[in-house]
């Protein structure tokens, strides 16, 4: 198989089915035994408490099951550990085992060769792969078979050991005066804080993948021609220094075109607009039945936006065009994408205007209208204005949202690049290039599969500012008006 | 009568300059409250024609065309007997009928010169599970109705190729099409022909991905949010949690499709397009959205509910886990229902991580590779065939139905169990 992860297949991959099974049920068995560890510190706290009911007050420190979790945490927090390890360490050590072997040495010296019959070898071993293709690898399979199984089986007796060990320890440790309550709550603690960690850990772990593969990327490409090259016809081979058809200026322009300009047109006129009219005219039976419906907007799925535009909206488009006159209307023309993608927007807008009208003092709508203005007078000159910034940053905001948006423009914009600003011309964005891009069956070193990070990256930037910039803006305005 | 003095200032409001400029003010004023009226009702009825579309066409997708062919059962397989066909052997003696070889006889016989492929792939199939149900069957002379081919299927319901409508037009003509319910939809798997194809498959395929989202994403969500509500201290450190979870609410969902890429599959090598990958990979994408719910909603209990916790001597970890905790649990379900809704429409990022795979059979384990709902509506929507055109809709009002299903309930808990304090 040439897929992208022809080279590297440690852990779950060869674990499939045989081993993950064997994981899943170690992982229940170790839970189980917390669990009786939890029955059986608690029941030994309750026999203090029994005790102590005859003697002095106060003299069991922490409720039952305090103890309880206490032994529960020592047994199972360690084994749980030790199993996660285990799985990252146990491939290597597994290949080692099989290379020490004298057979081991017919092996090939080159590197890649090496790597496909071993693979290969731990494939069947494991029973994904039925026959070998090459030779050597159907040597290898009674060793990895014999290796597998050896650091299996001394995998589960250590994480077996390791939760006995724990559990014992913090049985002993078990004593009317014993402090588990402070003990166990400095472990919740610790596990809300390493619950925050994962949203740093998540923005951490985008940002170096992105960056890591596009730099692989720009050493191949470089950066100049992708940043100001106005030809997008990427090449699977590269030669460095030539025009490979990496110039990403037509992709950053239809993303611009159809998500900054064509859906903005529709949405934040509709979705000011909505805003406008469901805040200040409509009654409140207006106002609570209108509100969900246009939030059910927000909640169709992409997909199905993606398909409404390219099946019939595209091709009324089109038709449109025709009867205008324009020959080379495109069936997939940007601005179906664009329209559809700002019919998605129109709640996100409304929400955000609805916000920061609702934010303005009442004493300054009051005054005008006092003042003699009609409603419409007000809000123009009085609410809007005071209103702004907010109403910008929720712009930006969807700004942000329909230049990441992925399905839409995939479904009903083109793949062809196009430097043209002819709406019924086709077009293709960041996100639709990314899917196409990584589409196909390239290794992951390839070109192709760096390109979609690096435009990945550009696309993270870009909505990392313009998020970062709308959140401030939004942030202050409301400060201005407290 | 006094001399009338003209006031020159704009202030008689009886005049008919000022008349006039109120009339415009007010013209002005309707314009504008027409226009407001004009973006909600252009807004409501893009909705309503999308979801008339999808249902005008989705309907169909849930129904066949089938054909009535004739089996003269004792002829055609030489008396077998109803005890041939059940029991312990049946697999066996049913394999040895050769039921694809009968069908074509029958059709052959009874519709000669209407061309070859009148039924779909799966007729054979359906006749087998047929004389499985009731053995009875294959004692007497029958009238079954099979499923027609998908070409055939599309010109009945509407307008075909000239060459299929000719045939339907022929096989009217007999009596012999009618309309059923197609089960298959409901209970198959992904195939070429549209006529065998089920979207089982891809709704295993979402509900196994969206345990694993939720197994991962709420936990450590509702814990964020307590730590970031209840304990976080004023630092640097608490200030990049919160830029980060508000970066990440905001990320394209593709983003987080190429950092499962990236790191689930090349670095940590699970299975390409599993539901364990797809469901990590959208737990990223969904844990943001529940912690900013979780955090509002715990914002919202008032502080006298810890103050009183905390007199009667409860430690900060039990006013947490045992007094706000549970009176927050409303809204953070109400908001991981909402976020769980958007994960389940999600597409892109299942595409990054290899979803888009032909998945003929339901997925079994969570490293099995499987699609999900919408990126089997994707795939559909990609096929030339016009057969494929109402199962994608069909496939589309099944999806919504459990989007606004969840939507629903995410309202009604918040109306039934909400407090306000």
């Amino acid at each position: 198989m040439g897929s992208v992860f022809s080279g590297i297949r440690p852990i779950l991959v060869q674990g499939g089915n045989v081993k993950f099974m064997t994981g899943t049920a170690l992982l229940f068995l170790v839970l189980g035994l917390g669990l009786i560890g939890w029955i059986v510190g608690r029941a030994r706290a309750s026999g203090f408490v029994r005790k102590a009911k005859g003697g002095p007050r106060g003299t069991v420190n922490s409720l039952p099951y305090y103890h309880g979790w206490f032994v529960a945490i020592c047994a199972v927090v360690p084994a749980l550990l030790f199993m996660v390890i285990w799985q990252s360490l146990s491939p290597s050590l597994v290949t080692n085992m099989v290379l020490s072997a004298p057979i081991a040495a017919e092996l090939p010296q080159d590197t890649f060769a090496r790597a496909a019959i071993l693979s290969e070898a731990r494939a069947i071993a494991q029973g994904f792969q039925a026959t070998a293709f090459q030779d050597m690898s159907d040597k290898l399979v009674p060793l990895y078979k014999g290796a597998l199984s050896y650091y299996k089986w001394l995998g589960v007796a250590a994480t077996l050991l390791l939760l006995f060990a724990g559990g014992a320890f913090a049985f002993t440790r078990l004593k009317p005066d014993f402090r588990a309550r402070g003990k166990v709550e400095r472990v919740i603690m610790f596990g809300l804080l390493v619950a925050s960690l994962i949203a740093i850990i998540t923005t951490l772990g985008i940002f170096a993948s992105l960056i890591f593969e596009s730099w692989r990327f720009f050493s191949m490409v470089s950066p100049f021609e992708f940043l100001f090259g106005t030809d997008w016809n990427p090449k699977s081979v590269v030669t460095p220094g030539a025009d490979n058809g990496y110039g990403a200026i037509p992709l950053f322009w239809g993303t611009i075109f159809i998500g900054a300009i064509i859906a903005m047109v529709v949405a934040i006129p509709l979705g000011l607009m909505s805003a406008i009219f469901l805040t200040q005219y409509a009654s409140s039976t207006v106002r609570k039945w209108m509100k969900p419906i246009l939030e059910i907007l927000a909640g169709v799925p992409t997909v199905v936006y993606g398909y409404f535009a390219a099946l019939t909206v595209a091709p009324a488009v089109r038709d449109f065009a025709v009867m205008l006159g324009v020959s080379n209307a495109a069936s997939d023309n940007a601005l179906a994408a664009g329209i559809v993608m700002g019919v998605m927007i129109i709640p996100l807008v409304s929400s955000m205007s609805d916000d920061s009208i609702a934010a303005v003092p009442n004493a300054m709508r009051d005054g005008s209208l006092a003042m003699g203005a009609t409603k419409s007078e007000t809000i123009k000159q009085v609410l809007l204005p005071a209103a702004l910034p907010g109403v910008v940053g929720g712009i930006l905001l969807a700004v942000s949202r329909a230049i990441g948006e992925t399905m839409i423009v995939v479904m009903a914009a083109g793949y062809t690049a196009n430097l043209t600003a002819n709406p019924f011309d086709t077009i293709t964005t960041i996100t639709v290039q990314i899917v196409a891009l990584l589409t196909g069956d390239q290794d992951f070193g390839s070109p192709h599969t760096l390109a979609a990070f690096a435009l990945g990256l550009a696309l993270f930037i870009t909505t990392f500012f313009l998020n970062y910039v709308a959140l401030r803006v939004v942030k202050k305005y409301r400060e201005a008006y407290e | 009568m006094n001399k009338a003095v003209i006031d020159p200032t704009p202030t008689d409001w009886n005049g008919h300059i000022m008349q006039k400029r109120i009339a415009s003010r007010y013209a002005a004023e309707r314009r504008f409250k027409a226009m407001g009226f004009m973006a909600v009702a252009l807004s409501t009825l893009f909705l309503a024609f999308l979801l008339f579309t999808m249902l005008g066409q989705g309907l169909r997708g849930f129904q066949r065309t089938e054909i009535a062919v004739e089996f003269d059962f004792p002829a055609l397989t030489s008396g077998a007997t109803a005890a041939s066909v059940t029991g312990p052997n049946a697999d066996a003696a049913l394999n040895s009928m050769d039921i694809p070889g009968l069908v074509e006889l029958a059709v052959g016989q009874q519709y000669a010169g209407l061309g070859d492929s009148l039924l779909t792939s799966a007729a054979a199939a359906n006749v087998r599970q047929m004389l499985i149900d009731n053995p009875e069957l294959v004692t007497s002379k029958q009238t079954l109705w099979l499923p027609a081919d998908s070409r055939l299927d599309v010109a009945f319901k509407r307008k075909g190729e000239p060459a299929a409508e000719k045939t339907v037009a022929a096989l009217s003509e007999k009596d012999a099409l009618r309309t059923g319910f197609n089960w298959t939809f409901l209970t198959g798997a992904d195939a070429t022909d549209p006529s065998a194809v089920g979207i089982w498959a891809a709704f295993k395929g979402s509900l196994m991905t969206m345990a694993i989202t939720l197994l991962l994403a709420f936990p450590v969500g509702v814990l964020a949010a307590l730590y970031l509500e209840e304990y976080a201290p004023k630092n640097r450190l608490t200030d990049m949690i919160e830029v980060s979870i508000n970066n990440l609410a905001a990320v394209p969902s593709i983003i987080f499709g190429l950092l499962g890429l990236a790191v689930f599959l090349t670095i940590f090598g699970m299975p390409r397009s599993s539901a364990l990958v797809g469901g990590l990979t959208l737990a990223l994408m969904t844990m943001p959205v529940i912690v900013i719910a979780g955090r509002n909603a715990v914002k919202s209990v008032p502080p006298s509910i810890r103050e009183a916790a905390l007199g009667i001597g409860a430690s900060p970890v039990q006013v947490v886990f045992h007094h706000v905790l549970p009176l927050a649990l409303p809204g953070i379900l109400t908001g991981t229902i909402i976020g769980m809704a958007r994960a389940l429409g999600e597409t892109a990022p299942l595409l990054m991580i290899g979803m888009r795979a032909f998945i003929p059979a339901a997925p079994e384990g969570f490293t099995d590779a499987a699609t999900a709902l919408p990126v089997q509506i994707y795939l559909w929507s990609d096929e030339v065939n016009q057969g494929f055109v109402e199962k994608t809709s069909a496939a589309i009002i099944v999806l919504l139905i459990f989007l606004l299903g969840m939507n629903a309930l995410a309202i009604y808990l918040r109306n039934r169990f909400e407090t306000r304090w």
